[in-house]
């Protein structure tokens, strides 16, 4: 497994994974990051002192334990929450000490989410919950449209703009949440536990979206998921345990989705 | 968000839930409707009663004889002798705000017509007396201020009289009829008046020239009244105090010593019944408010149960950009279509509401545009109040727990 770091986070502390891809301009700067939720007789120390550093371009999976501060990361990382202590640099801007209306527009032109249960608005077709960002974003109706079918293309469902989410099926409707992740360009893609819902035909389709993704765009990609044979699609994984980094290895040799397609048998007809 | 995404949003997030926006509109409807209504049957209220102290006469003054004592007997108004004919020239020459007055004293008499009788009211007075009192004729005109110094048998008859005299609707006028067995010409006869104020029959009265009155019939030289018309609405309170002070010197009465006369100024009358019909139409407005409120109160309860339900919704749109003034917006702009909507519709159900309570029950009903524009503002002003505070708990959503939310 490369150069592990098995001698728990101390190769982590400066963050910098081994061999990351050319580019070297980092995306997501983590430094010293505590969290520290207070829920009145308890504190929760979700986060101990982080210390990471991902590159533009890196496609990155996030693993580890329930309880061990992926989540806490991603809302930190997403601009949902902010830290505690210690200081997150997201393109070099200093994400702690923005305001609520500053980290909505953060979330809202350089990340893009998709999560585990899709996340789409009911009885909204396709086309609109993609163009949601964008109507966050002020952008003219006209272009809207147009970039939401753009989208939609790039994730293979243009011919589905005016279904419901009910009407979809669980990996068309991830594929709609990728869309609409992709609607203001974000530099920035995060995706906790996309597959979780999903069988592993499907599972595997929308991991080959987001290798090309990655490969073709140059898009950042941090997802968490807790299944090891989706990891390996990523260039690097991440291991959290107890609210620190326990491992940050990269993968030598990631697995290629449409490689691995190709010798998957078709069960049903589910795409 | 554009206004027009935002209010597209707003009409699809009201469509999904069809019968629980139109409960919640009702509330509007109702409230609205019965603003319009009320205000209007209020107004309409007031305008009837104004038109009726307008038709008891211009910038009015009554000055009455007053009341007498013999003894320890108190006798009413009208009872002293002491309001004479020279007085009324005194306040005319005197009194220059003074427009024109007309001396009144009456009597009750049968009137005899070829085939009728009726017992009535027999009003001694002059011509000016019908221009103080607006009074206008339906047929003839009014006898002539030669006929009072001549004191003639003339007469000049109200609706009920004429109607009991000559049921068969002829025109009385040149014909004759008998008082107290005196002929009089029927000169003119008027138009109808209806009530006065406080129930009387306006139109049961017969008028002569007051000299023939007190000469023919009642034998009295000193008047009951005279009807005082000022030359403006603004000088009535003057000319009351200057007729109490012509009167005190000319009667002789010293301060401290009881009036042997009355002056009645109608323009106060007129102004504590505009005070009574505007407290009336405040009064039928703030109940119908009341109901406007709970409507309004509907609005933020069905408000606060859609943050509720869509939670998730309100985290998916904080985490791909919404602001919590987007999400603000978003509710308060919901609420506000769901009152403006109800408040349209209200008002019409206001005007129909009103249409018909005119038609059935008769009454002087006035929608006046200025009472719609209130209701259409305050109905968005109760969807903005009203919807503020479950939009804003909206905004207050933490969008990692309303994400989390099932």
């Amino acid at each position: 497994m490369g150069t592990s770091t098995d001698q728990l986070e101390l190769a982590a502390t400066r963050g910098d994974a081994p061999g990351a891809p050319g580019n070297d301009v980092p995306v997501i700067q983590f430094e010293g990051v505590h969290k520290i939720y207070d829920l009145g007789e308890v504190q929760v120390h979700a986060l101990r002192g982080l210390d990471v550093t991902i590159r533009r371009g890196e496609f990155v999976a996030i693993m580890g334990a329930s309880g061990g501060g992926k989540s806490t990361f991603m809302n930190l990382v997403g601009g949902l929450d902010r830290p505690t202590r210690g200081l997150y640099k997201l393109d070099g801007v200093d994400v702690s000490s923005l305001d609520k209306v500053e980290l909505a527009h953060i979330r809202n032109r350089k990340i893009g989410f998709v999560f585990q249960g899709f996340n789409l608005l009911s009885r909204t077709t396709a086309l609109e919950n993609v163009e949601l960002p964008a109507l966050y974003a002020r952008l003219a109706p006209a272009e809207r449209v147009e970039r939401a079918r753009e989208a939609l293309r790039i994730v293979g469902l243009a011919d589905r703009e005016h279904h419901y989410p009910s009407q979809l099926s669980g990996g068309q409707q991830q594929r709609v949440a990728i869309a609409r992740a992709l609607m203001n360009r974000p530099s920035l893609l995060l995706a906790d536990e996309p597959t979780g819902n999903l069988d592993s035909r499907t599972s595997v389709e929308i991991m080959g979206i987001f290798q090309r993704l990655n490969r073709e765009r140059g898009i950042t990609l941090v997802l968490v998921t807790h299944e090891p044979d989706i990891a390996q699609y990523a260039q690097r994984i991440i291991t959290f345990r107890d609210g620190k980094i326990r491992r940050d290895e990269r993968v030598p040799h990631p697995a290629a989705a449409e490689e691995v397609l190709k010798n998957m048998p078709v069960v049903g007809a589910e795409d | 968000m554009d206004f027009v995404s935002v209010v597209r949003v707003a009409l699809r997030a009201l469509t999904r839930n069809k019968m629980r926006s139109i409960l919640t509109m009702l509330g509007i409807i109702i409230g609205v409707g019965a603003v319009i209504a009320m205000v209007g049957v209020g107004q309409g209220a007031s305008e009837q009663m104004q038109a009726q102290i307008a038709a008891m006469g211009s910038n009015l003054i009554i000055v009455q004889s007053g009341s007498r004592q013999a003894g320890v007997v108190h006798i009413g108004f009208g009872a002293t002798k002491s309001l004479v004919p020279a007085d009324e020239a005194a306040m005319l020459q005197e009194i220059p705000l003074i427009k024109s007055a007309a001396a009144g004293t009456s009597t009750h008499q049968q009137v005899i017509s070829d085939n009728n009788n009726w017992g009535t009211s027999i009003q001694g007075t002059e011509p000016s007396y019908f221009d103080i009192r607006n009074w206008t004729f339906d047929l003839g005109a009014s006898f002539t201020d030669r006929d009072v110094t001549e004191d003639n048998n003339v007469a000049v008859l109200g609706t009920t009289v004429y109607e009991n005299l000559f049921p068969d609707g002829s025109d009385p006028v040149g014909k004759t009829i008998r008082i107290k067995n005196l002929p009089f010409t029927v000169v003119g006869s008027l138009q109808p008046k209806g009530q006065s104020g406080m129930g009387q029959d306006q139109d049961d009265n017969v008028y002569i020239p007051y000299t023939t009155l007190q000469k023919k019939l009642s034998g009295q030289n000193w008047l009951q009244n005279v009807s005082v018309s000022a030359s403006t609405k603004e000088v009535t309170d003057s000319v009351e105090q200057q007729i109490t002070n012509l009167l005190h010197t000319r009667h002789r009465i010293r301060a401290g010593q009881h009036d042997d006369f009355q002056v009645r100024n109608l323009s106060d009358v007129a102004d504590a019944a505009n005070a009574a019909s505007g407290i009336m139409t405040i009064l039928l407005g703030s109940i119908a408010s009341v109901s406007l409120l709970v409507g309004g109160i509907g609005i933020m309860n069905i408000m606060l149960v859609s943050v509720t339900e869509r939670t998730r919704e309100i985290g998916i749109r904080m985490a791909v950009g919404a602001t919590e003034a987007d999400v603000k917006r978003q509710f308060i702009i919901e609420a506000l279509v769901l009152a403006s909507i109800g408040g349209v519709i209200g008002i019409l159900f206001g005007l129909i509401t009103s249409w018909l309570i005119s038609a059935i029950a008769k009454w002087a009903v006035d929608v006046s545009l200025i009472s719609i524009v209130v209701a259409a503002l305050f109905s968005a002003g109760i969807g903005i109040f009203f919807g503020y505070y479950p939009a804003k708990k909206a905004a207050n959503l933490d969008p990692i727990e309303a994400l989390r939310f099932e």
